[in-house]
């Protein structure tokens, strides 16, 4: 019953790629494709298996920049409009951290801040800054990075709590014709905003930052 | 055809370094020793716990879409809200791609998860699994991504306050069960233990070739 493979012998700093060896993004398990253009499936779960994502970089630069566009109009136009007895009130994000502000609630203005305006905005930057990275070869902070890009992850779903919010005034204050509110475009694009950047956070293979580490291999890029 | 190595050898999936994790005791992490990824942990408790869970994340699951979110009264009116109302008014009120993400966000892949796990934990307890253990597991991870439930109930807190300032809103029994899920969610995904279940996954080719007998890649691998 001597364990036969044996990869813990190899010399330290080996990436699965390197020897051939694609990991299954689901289920971990290590295969090794008879073809390195093909990887085919993972035989254990059947998920698609590839050395790194094909055209992470081109795929995550295209998000984000459709984010940064989809930005614009998130902010500039309303994510809900009140009626109240015949007079509209538009309601941008910012009118209403401004609003939760100045009616006393500053944590929750806070709250709302953070996730509507400097989560999305930190996410893009972040992007930015780890795909340009990349881009350059750079080999410096490749931990540091790793965990920056783990951030984004982790924090990315938190920019939503706006569209929640817009959706949950809509569908409880329908007292027409008193007061009723009604959702605005704006809200359209924030939401387009948050999936766009949570898909670029998912497109984006960090694995890519230790790639430049280890020289001569950075294929598959 | 496809060649394997043992299956305690891990590629990170961070930074693609290959390591040994070896079989851990309950309640421990392996981190990835080049970008600190968790490559595998072992929950302490037995996988009975992470199934009574997930019966208790399915009851309130019903709980919170059928029971009333809150109630709102203004001047001798009321209305009273729930999350597929909350979709359902976006949707209607001419957001109809914002109302699907919320039903998506806040309904369709939480509930998916649940009932994912739920048949999964019932389905783990054969030896072996069904086959398709391994396909249903791989697609729980993204629905779990997509679930939103604790964005939704901090959503629901701010519309709350904001509104509170017109009408005098009530909590319903709805709330208290999404707060009960955003608890238990987590919860499953702590005490499941993913990597055994996998271990015992059982798919083509795997009985003819026991790990040991599997061919080296790292022979001919180039320097």
């Amino acid at each position: 019953m001597t364990p036969a493979a044996a990869p813990a012998a190899k010399p330290a700093a080996v990436s699965a790629m390197s020897i051939g060896l694609v990991s299954c993004e689901a289920c971990q398990l290590l295969s090794q494709p008879v073809s390195e253009e093909e990887p085919g499936y993972c035989r254990r779960c059947g998920e698609k298996l590839e050395y790194r994502e094909a055209g992470s970089i081109q795929k995550t630069w295209a998000l984000v920049m459709a984010a940064i566009i989809c930005y614009i109009p998130a902010n500039m136009l309303p994510v809900f409009t009140t009626t109240t007895l015949g007079e509209e009130e538009p309601d941008t994000i910012l009118s209403g951290v401004a609003f939760l502000y100045t009616s006393g609630s500053w944590p929750l203005a806070l709250i709302v801040l953070v996730a509507s305006v400097m989560i999305p905005l930190g996410k893009l930057i972040a992007l930015a800054y780890l795909l340009i990275s990349v881009q350059r070869g750079s080999i410096a902070n490749n931990r540091e990075r790793t965990q920056l890009y783990r951030v984004v992850e982790l924090i990315g779903r938190w920019s939503m709590l706006d569209v929640f919010v817009a959706a949950f005034t809509v569908a409880l204050v329908q007292l027409a014709p008193l007061t009723s509110v009604a959702p605005g475009a704006g809200v359209l694009f924030f939401a387009a905003v948050v999936v766009l950047t949570m898909l670029a956070a998912e497109t984006f293979d960090v694995r890519l930052i230790w790639d430049t580490a280890e020289p001569g291999r950075a294929r598959h890029g | 055809m496809y060649a394997r190595v043992d299956s305690s050898t891990y590629a990170c999936p961070d930074c693609d370094l290959l390591q040994e994790v070896p079989r851990l005791a309950r309640g421990s992490k392996a981190r990835c020793g080049r970008c600190g990824h968790v490559l595998a942990s072992r929950p302490s408790g037995s996988q009975d716990i992470p199934l009574a869970l997930a019966v208790a994340a399915g009851i309130c699951f019903v709980l919170a879409n059928v029971m009333p979110l809150m109630d709102l009264s203004a001047v001798g009116r009321s209305n009273s809200t729930t999350i597929v109302n909350g979709a359902y008014q976006m949707w209607i009120e001419g957001e109809p791609l914002v109302g699907a993400l919320i039903g998506f966000c806040a309904i369709l892949a939480p509930g998916t998860y649940i009932v994912f796990m739920l048949t999964l934990l019932i389905a783990a307890r054969k030896t072996p699994p069904p086959h398709w253990v391994g396909e249903m597991l791989r697609w729980t991870h993204h629905f779990e991504m997509w679930s939103m439930l604790e964005v939704m109930m901090l959503g629901i807190l701010v519309a709350l306050i904001k509104i509170a300032e017109v009408a005098a809103v009530e909590t319903g029994i709805g709330m208290y069960a999404v707060f009960a899920l955003i608890v238990l969610i987590p919860s499953i995904l702590v005490t499941f233990d993913a990597r055994d279940l996998w271990s015992r996954v059982v798919w083509i080719g795997d009985d003819e070739h026991p790990a040991r007998e599997v061919a080296q890649p790292a022979a001919e691998a180039p320097r």
